[in-house]
C-alpha cells in the first residue's frame, strides 16, 4: 500500500466540511444569528419565579417531544425501517392517560400504564414488521391510519368529551421545573443518556447497524436480525410513549384528532439532519437530537418573527431543504464547480 | 513498438490519487484492434481504477487518452460509450426483477408515437443477443437465469454496433468451464470483428487460454507488458507478485498428515428436500475437506446446511459428539462454527460499516449484545487482521465499502477468523481474488489447519482443491456422489467422479 499523504490545510478543511456536525451545527448557528437580528434580547436568559426564562430555554423546552421521538426513530430508522405510528402512539397515550385518571387509578401507576401503553405500540409494529415480515412502512402505517380513531375509542369510555384533568405527578414530569431547569429537560437528559449506553456501551447499536446495512449479511455473521428490528420498534414506542406523557400533561387533555400531529415527519427529518440515511446501517443519537434542536428552532424563531402562522410550514420546508442541500456532496461540488467557472 | 499501426486506444502517463492512497502512478496501456490484452495485478494493484479512468467513471489527475491516434476527452460514462468504449463491470450490474428485454432496451426504449414500442423492444433485445448466439425467453426476468446468462446478457447490452473496445472485468468469476467456454467463443467472435478486449481476470489458466497480449499493474505501477508467448507463468506470477515464487509454490507440495481422531463436526443423512439431499460428511481437527462440484451442484447448499444458515428437515448435526438440536449461525458461531460465504456483496459486508466493525461482528454476536468488546480490544483485533491476513486499507475505519473486491473478500474472512472457531468453513474463499492474496489465503488455511482447527473448503477451482485438501468430497445435482482422500485426490479423479463414469 502507498503512503498516505500528508494532511495539508486544504485536506483539513475537507475533513472539517465533510465532518457530519459541522452543516447542522452551522445551520443552527445561522437560524440563531437571524434570530438574534430579529428579536432583541433573544439570547437574554432571566429566571422568572425560580426558574429560567428565554428563549433559548423556551427552545429547548419545546424540541423535548420531538427530539424523543427522533431519538427512537433513529434507531429505528437505522434498522433500515421506519416507525409512521409515532404521532398516533401519542394519542393512545394520552387518550390512555385521561382515562385512567377519569377511572381514580394512582398517577404513579397511570405513568407506567402509559409508557405500558407505548411499549405495547412497539410490540404491534415490531410484530408486523419483524415477524410478519410487512414493509415498514405499510406496517407502521396501519396504527398511524388507526390509533388517532382508537384515542376517540378510548375517549368514548367515559362519554366521549375531551375533558380536562390536573396530575402533580405527570405535570411535574412535563411544565414542571426542578430547581431552576425545567423537569422534562432533566428527564429527557435522563432518557438519552440510557439510550445511549443501551446503544454505544452495548452491541446493541452495532447489531442494529448490521441488520440496516445487509440484513443477510447481519444473519450470517449471528445476529438474530429479527429480535433486532423488534427491539428497535420497542424503544420507538417507548420513546413515543414518553413524548406522550409530556405532552398530554403539557394540554392536560386528550385530544386524539391533533395532538402531535406530522410529529413523525419532523422526527423523520431530525434524523436526516442529523445525517441518518434512510437506507439504513447507521445512527447517530446526538446529531438527531441536533437534528430536532434545527427543527424547532426554526419554528420557534418563525412564530416569533411575526410572520403569519400560514408562512410557518412553507419557511420550515425551504430552510430544511437548504440544510439538507449543505449537507449533500453532489450539491455542494456542483456550487463549487460552478464558483469556479464563474472565477475563470 | 515494433508494431507500425496505430493502436486502437492508448493510455499515456496516466495517474490517479484518492485521498490517502495513490492509485495510479504514470500508467501506460495499448491496445491495438482485434486484440485480447489481460491486464492482470493483484487487489488494490489499480486495474478497477485504470478501466473507470477509460471508462469515463473516474475522473484521472494527469495523462492522456488516444483512441485510433486522436486525443480525445472522456469525461463521463457517456463520452466514453459515445466513442465506442464499453464496459462489463465484476458485479452485474443489471437489475434481476426485470424482464430480459427490459434490460437490454434500459437506456434507449425503442418509442412509437412517444410511447415504448414493446414490440420493437423485443425484437431489439433478440437482434442484441442474437450477435452472443445466444437464444432465450426474453420476456422472463433476468433474475431467474444462471448467473452466467445474465454475465452474456451484461454483455449484449454494453455492445452497441460501433463498440471500439470492450472492457470486461473479470467476467468469468462466477462461471463454470463449460460457461467459459462458451463465453469464450463469444471473445472469439468478437475479436475477430475488430473490437480490442480488455480481460481482467483471476484464472491464470484462462489468460493463456485467450489473451494476446499482456499488462501487468502492481501497486499503481505498469510493470510488465509483451505478448502472451514471451511472458511464462512464473514469469508472469513473480511480476504480479514482485517476489520470487518459491513461498506460492511451497504450500503445493506441503500436504499436512491425515488427521485421524473423532470428528469435530458430523452431518448424519443431513439434507432439505428440494436444496440438498441426505448426506453424510466429517471434518476433523487438523484437516481441510475440500467440497467440489459444479455450479448449481449443491456446495453452498451443503456448507449452509452445516452452518445452520439452511434448515434441514432430515438427519443430524453432531458437534464433539453431541447432536445439535436446532441449529442456526449464532449457534453455530457460538459454538466454534464459523462461515464465510461466497457472494460477499450480498451475504458478507456490510459496506457502510468499517473495516473494524465488519472484522469484529462475528466475534461479538458470539459473546452476545451485552458484553461488548472495548473499543481498544476491537482497534487491536483489526489491526491484528489486517496485518495477518494483509488487507489493503489505509486505516481501520475505513468504510468496507470503499476497499478493492479481494480486500473485501479478507476482512469477510477476517470476520469468521476473529471469531475464535474450531470449525471453519469456506465458500469459495478466492473467488475474485488475485494470485498473492490466494497464496496469503491458503498458506493461512494451512497455518490455522496446524493449529487444529477443521476446514471445510468449498470451490470451483479444482487446483484450488487439489492443493489444499487432505479429503474431498464430490457434488453432483444437489447429491453427495463421491469421496477422496490422500494420493486419490487428483484433478482428473475428481472430474471423474463429477462426471459420473
Amino acid at each position: 500500500m502507498t503512503a498516505p499523504l500528508p494532511p495539508s490545510f486544504s485536506g483539513r478543511l475537507r475533513e472539517l466540511t465533510s465532518h457530519r456536525a459541522t452543516w447542522p451545527l452551522l445551520a443552527l448557528a445561522v437560524i440563531l444569528v437571524v434570530d438574534g437580528f430579529v428579536a432583541p434580547g433573544f439570547f437574554t436568559i432571566r429566571i422568572v419565579e425560580g426558574r429560567l426564562f428565554g428563549s433559548l430555554i423556551d427552545i429547548l423546552y419545546r424540541a423535548v417531544p420531538t427530539a424523543l421521538v427522533a431519538l427512537g426513530m433513529a434507531v429505528v430508522i437505522g434498522t433500515k425501517g421506519i416507525d409512521l405510528s409515532v404521532g398516533s402512539i401519542i394519542a393512545v397515550v394520552g387518550a390512555t392517560i385521561a382515562w385512567r385518571i377519569q377511572e381514580g387509578d394512582p398517577h404513579f401507576v397511570i405513568l407506567l400504564t402509559a409508557l405500558g401503553v407505548g411499549l405495547l405500540c412497539g410490540l404491534w409494529n415490531g410484530f408486523l414488521v419483524a415477524v410478519l415480515d410487512i414493509q415498514p412502512i405499510i406496517a407502521t402505517l396501519i396504527l398511524m391510519v388507526s390509533g388517532r380513531g382508537i384515542g376517540l375509542m378510548i375517549n368514548l369510555i367515559y362519554g366521549g368529551t375531551n375533558p380536562s384533568f390536573t396530575s402533580p405527578l405527570l405535570q411535574g414530569l412535563s411544565v414542571g421545573s426542578i430547581g431552576l431547569v425545567p423537569t422534562r429537560l432533566i428527564v429527557f437528559a435522563a432518557v438519552f443518556v440510557a439510550l445511549w449506553l443501551l446503544i454505544r456501551r452495548t452491541a446493541l447499536g452495532l447489531f442494529v447497524e448490521a441488520v440496516g446495512g445487509n440484513a443477510a449479511a447481519a444473519d450470517l455473521a449471528g445476529v438474530r436480525s429479527r429480535l433486532i428490528k423488534y427491539s428497535a420498534y420497542l424503544i420507538s414506542g417507548l420513546c413515543a410513549g414518553w413524548a406522550g406523557v409530556i405532552l398530554t400533561a403539557d394540554t392536560h387533555t386528550s385530544d386524539p384528532v391533533s395532538v402531535a400531529l406530522y410529529i413523525e415527519l419532523d422526527a423523520i427529518l431530525a434524523v436526516v439532519i442529523g445525517g441518518g440515511s434512510l437506507a439504513g446501517g447507521r445512527i447517530y443519537l446526538g446529531m438527531t437530537v441536533l437534528g430536532a434542536l434545527v427543527i424547532q428552532t426554526l419554528t420557534t424563531s418563525i412564530l416569533m418573527s411575526g410572520l403569519p402562522p400560514e408562512y410557518n410550514l412553507l419557511v420550515k420546508a425551504v430552510v430544511v431543504l437548504f440544510v439538507l442541500l449543505l449537507q449533500s456532496n453532489n450539491a455542494r461540488n456542483a456550487v463549487l464547480a460552478l464558483v469556479r467557472r464563474r472565477k475563470r | 513498438m515494433a508494431d507500425t499501426s496505430t493502436p486502437r486506444i492508448e493510455l499515456l502517463g496516466v495517474s490517479k490519487s484518492f485521498p490517502g492512497v495513490r492509485a495510479l502512478e504514470n500508467v501506460e496501456l495499448r491496445l491495438n484492434a482485434g486484440e485480447v490484452h489481460a491486464l492482470l495485478g493483484e487487489n488494490g494493484a489499480g486495474k478497477s481504477t485504470l478501466i473507470k479512468i477509460m471508462t469515463g467513471a473516474v475522473p484521472r489527475d494527469a495523462g492522456e487518452i488516444r483512441l485510433d491516434g486522436r486525443p480525445v476527452q472522456i469525461g463521463t460514462t457517456a463520452d466514453a460509450r459515445a466513442l465506442g468504449i464499453s464496459t462489463v463491470y465484476q458485479e452485474v450490474n443489471l437489475i434481476p426483477t426485470m424482464t430480459v428485454t427490459k434490460n437490454l432496451t434500459l437506456e434507449r426504449q425503442p418509442r412509437r408515437f412517444g410511447l415504448i414500442s414493446w414490440r420493437r423492444a423485443r425484437a431489439l433485445a433478440r437482434q442484441r443477443l442474437k450477435r452472443l448466439n445466444l437464444e432465450i425467453d426474453t420476456e422472463k426476468p433476468l433474475g431467474s437465469y444462471s448467473v452466467a446468462i445474465q454475465q452474456l446478457v451484461a454483455i449484449a447490452r454494453a455492445l452497441e454496433d460501433d463498440t471500439r473496445v470492450l472492457v470486461l472485468d473479470e467476467p468469468t468469476a462466477s462461471l463454470d468451464a463449460t460457461e467459459t467456454e462458451l463465453l469464450f467463443q463469444i471473445v472469439r467472435d468478437l475479436k475477430a470483428s475488430g473490437i480490442a478486449i480488455v480481460f481482467i481476470t483471476h484464472f491464470l489458466d484462462q489468460v493463456y487460454q485467450i489473451a494476446d497480449r499482456i499488462s501487468v499493474l502492481r501497486n499503481g505501477r505498469l510493470v510488465g507488458t509483451g505478448p502472451t508467448a514471451e511472458l511464462p507463468r512464473l514469469k508472469l506470477i513473480s511480476l504480479m507478485l514482485g517476489r520470487e515464487l518459491g513461498t506460492v509454490e511451497a504450500h503445493l507440495a506441503s500436504h499436512a498428515s491425515l488427521a485421524s481422531g473423532e470428528p469435530v463436526l458430523a452431518a448424519k443423512g443431513l439434507g432439505r428436500r428440494r436444496t440438498m439431499a441426505p448426506f453424510d460428511l466429517s471434518l476433523r481437527a487438523g484437516e481441510v475437506v475440500g467440497l467440489a462440484g459444479l455450479l448449481g451442484s449443491g456446495r453452498t447448499e451443503t456448507a449452509k446446511l452445516l452452518f445452520g444458515a439452511i434448515r434441514p428437515d432430515s438427519g443430524e448435526l453432531v458437534l464433539d459428539g453431541k447432536p445439535v438440536p436446532h441449529n442456526s449461525p449464532r449457534q453455530s458461531l457460538r459454538s466454534g462454527v464459523a462461515f464465510c460465504p461466497e457472494d460477499r456483496k450480498a451475504e458478507g459486508l456490510l459496506g457502510e460499516l468499517s473495516v473494524r466493525e465488519n472484522i469484529m461482528l462475528a466475534l461479538q454476536t458470539k459473546r452476545g449484545w451485552l458484553r461488548r468488546l472495548g473499543r481498544d480490544e476491537q482497534k487491536r483485533l483489526a489491526q491484528e487482521m489486517i496485518k495477518a491476513l494483509a488487507i489493503a486499507t489505509p486505516d481501520a475505519e475505513k468504510p468496507v465499502g470503499q476497499l478493492s473486491g479481494g480486500n473485501q473478500q479478507k476482512v469477510v474472512l477476517a470476520r469468521s477468523l476473529a471469531s475464535q472457531p474450531k470449525v471453519l468453513i469456506l465458500d469459495e474463499p478466492t473467488r475474485g481474488i488475485d494470485v498473492g492474496a490466494h497464496a496469503d489465503v491458503v498458506r493461512l488455511i494451512r497455518r490455522l489447519c496446524s493449529e487444529g482447527l477443521a476446514l471445510l473448503v468449498a470451490s470451483s477451482e479444482l487446483d484450488e482443491l487439489v492443493a489444499v485438501s487432505d479429503r474431498v468430497a464430490v457434488l453432483r445435482d444437489r447429491r453427495k456422489v463421491g469421496e477422496m482422500a490422500g494420493a486419490d485426490i487428483t484433478r482428473e479423479n475428481i472430474i471423474r467422479t463429477i462426471a459420473g463414469r
